[in-house]
């Protein structure tokens, strides 16, 4: 398969120059935009309603690495991924403040339309949810109604090889999707979102459902999609941070006294061996050393 | 046994008047799941008894005649099955459509408060009583869409009708259980098609449908069960309250079956005739009731082989 990097984006649209100079003024503590940054959070706050779930995050993640999101139960993490894909988009009273750039573009401006965005930013959720289809058209179903023309067998061999499934399930892709185990069928939900060639994939707690073994395998394939792929991932196990990625976000809760929720804030990003070894904030440290969360 | 392990049996053994009430509860409600049985059994006992002896007293022949006359001793059956297959089909024409696409619409389209403001407006319509609905059958649906689009020259009672005031009765049933069974379908699923990059449309089309397609089809056979037990639309606004040629027309008068057997019970046609018409009553009875066990349980086969989980 051949993979179209960082397809022309049709749909979106360049920030212009005014909007960014503003930005940058209102923000003293620039953080470093690397050029090749697949996204550059900036200030982000994300609210249902009133209630601001998320607060002031800044963070920039680059191509072709893996950047886990970690913190405990409750710290917005999982809201802010998805934020990536404008997934909050399906939640009414869901609105962002700050910018999330794609590729330099503003991924919330008015002219965007979220489903381009989806194509390009695939989602892999908490629990494994594959179609009630047969393998085959779990995997298919994203190419289908994106229009790909080309060959879809190839496509699907392809998918499933790149999920290390292929060997798995090749002399039964007519079966249903659901009749596979928990962690054939997390990586049923990969394929099928690598078959719609995306830039980057979102991973929500991919294998928080899934045992250890099964978690084993996730993680095994996760370092061979990030040559091709960027990857972000949620997850509340520490171990599975230190373990595959390469830059480590830790959020954590606090606790509004006026509306008695809990609204996240984004305590570090670093790379992860630094985070894990020395973290220059106290409350990441009582985090990955056990002493909370 | 010591003194001590004595007084522990005992209360280990606990209250015997509790555990009498306890199977007491347990009688009555064993009696009243049997007497359901017993009366729903019993009912079908007569229906086949009276209708035997009906099929009996004229002759299997004479099921098949010109028309359905039944104080003149003329009992064609097909003429009222067909008289019932007419409503029943032009029934499901408005209300499979007009049900499944507002079951869509609740399901997966229409915000909350729009939601929250159409589905009394459905339950209204479903709270219609029949009678209501079959004179608005006859006084404004036959002028204004049999007669006016279909027909050009329609009898003032006719099965188009009350084919269509059935179809707009049955709507609300289907429109109800269809929404249910998408509402089933659990987000995650939907989430799964919108992180591809799926529409709306597509997602509804070639995920949720299909997923809820066990509950949909069986929205559309419990609407056509409700359908054909249908009567006083039908009774109002199909006519031919004497009885029928045999005619698949639907322009013109013409009965169903349960259309013929209020005609029978209450003597709305105002005659005295055969002796064999009473009894006749059992026989479509029990015919109607056949009909729907039929579909019913068509229902549950086709619910379980195209069941999918999820």
């Amino acid at each position: 398969m051949k993979r179209v990097q960082a397809k022309p984006l049709g749909t979106l649209s360049r920030r212009t120059n005014r909007a960014t100079d503003e930005k940058v003024e209102s923000r003293p503590q620039e953080q470093k935009t690397s050029e090749e940054a697949v996204f550059d959070v900036q200030d982000l706050s994300v609210f249902y309603g009133d209630f601001r779930a998320v607060r002031n995050v800044t963070l920039a993640v680059s191509q072709r690495n893996i950047t886990a999101l970690i913190g405990p139960s409750g710290c917005g993490k999982t809201t802010v991924l998805r934020c990536f894909n404008r997934m909050n988009d399906l939640v009414d009273t869901a609105r962002i403040e700050g910018n999330i750039l794609y590729h330099g573009v503003d991924l919330y401006e008015s002219r965007v339309d979220p489903v381009e965005v989806r194509r390009r930013v695939g989602m892999v959720f908490q629990k494994p949810n594959p179609f009630p289809k047969s393998i085959y058209d779990n995997v298919s179903f994203g190419p289908k109604i994106a229009g790909f023309k080309g060959s879809m067998d190839d496509l699907v061999e392809e998918a499933l090889t790149k999920a290390a499934l292929w060997d798995e399930v090749k002399s039964r892709l007519k079966e249903s999707g659901m009749s596979l185990s928990g962690g054939q069928q997390q990586r049923l939900c990969i394929a099928r979102a690598i078959a719609v060639q995306p830039d980057v994939i979102l991973m929500d707690e991919p294998c928080s459902a899934l045992d250890p073994i099964a978690t084993g395998h996730i993680e095994d394939l996760m370092q061979d999609l990030k040559n091709d792929y960027t990857i972000i991932i949620v997850t509340h196990n520490m171990q599975q941070a230190a373990r595959v990625s390469d830059m480590t976000a830790f959020f954590t809760a606090e606790v509004n006294e006026k509306q008695d929720r809990r609204t996240g804030v984004l305590v570090e990003f670093d790379h992860t061996e630094r985070m894990f070894t020395n973290p220059s904030d106290e409350r990441t440290e009582n985090y990955v050393t056990g002493r909370f969360g | 046994m010591s003194n001590a392990a004595g007084g522990l049996l005992l209360e280990l053994e606990g209250s015997p008047a509790r555990r009498r009430k306890e199977r007491i509860v347990r009688g009555i409600f064993f009696a009243l799941a049997a007497m359901s049985v017993v009366i729903s059994a019993t009912i079908v006992l007569a229906l086949i008894q009276e209708a035997v002896q009906f099929v009996g007293a004229i002759g299997v022949g004479d099921l098949w005649q010109r028309g359905w006359f039944p104080r003149r001793g003329i009992f064609d059956v097909r003429t009222i099955l067909v008289g019932t297959l007419v409503v029943t089909g032009i029934g499901m024409l408005v209300a499979a459509p007009l049900g499944l696409g507002a079951a869509v619409y609740l399901s997966e389209y229409a915000r909350p408060r729009i939601r929250k403001l159409l589905k009394p407006i459905l339950e209204i319509i479903a709270g219609i009583p029949s009678i209501v609905l079959g004179v608005f059958a006859f006084s404004w649906i036959n002028p204004q869409i049999v007669d006016r689009f279909l027909c050009g020259d329609a009898s003032f009672f006719n099965l188009g009708a009350a084919g269509v005031g059935v179809g707009v009765l049955v709507t609300p049933l289907v429109a109800s259980i269809a929404e249910d069974a998408m509402r089933a379908v659990p987000m995650s699923l939907r989430e799964g098609a919108y992180g591809l990059g799926a529409r709306k449309r597509s997602t509804t089309v070639k995920i949720v449908f299909p997923a809820a397609i066990s509950g949909i089809v069986a929205a559309v056979i419990v609407g056509m069960s409700r359908a054909i037990g249908e009567t006083m639309v039908v009774a109002l606004a199909g006519g031919a309250t004497g009885g029928s040629l045999f005619s698949a027309d639907y322009c013109q008068p013409g009965q169903t079956m349960t259309g013929a057997m209020a005609a029978l019970a209450i003597g709305g046609d105002q005659v005295k005739g055969d002796v064999s018409a009473f009894q006749s009553l059992y026989f479509v009875g029990l015919v109607l009731f056949l009909l729907t066990l039929g579909l019913n349980v068509l229902s549950g086969r086709i619910v379980r082989r195209v069941r999918k989980k999820y």
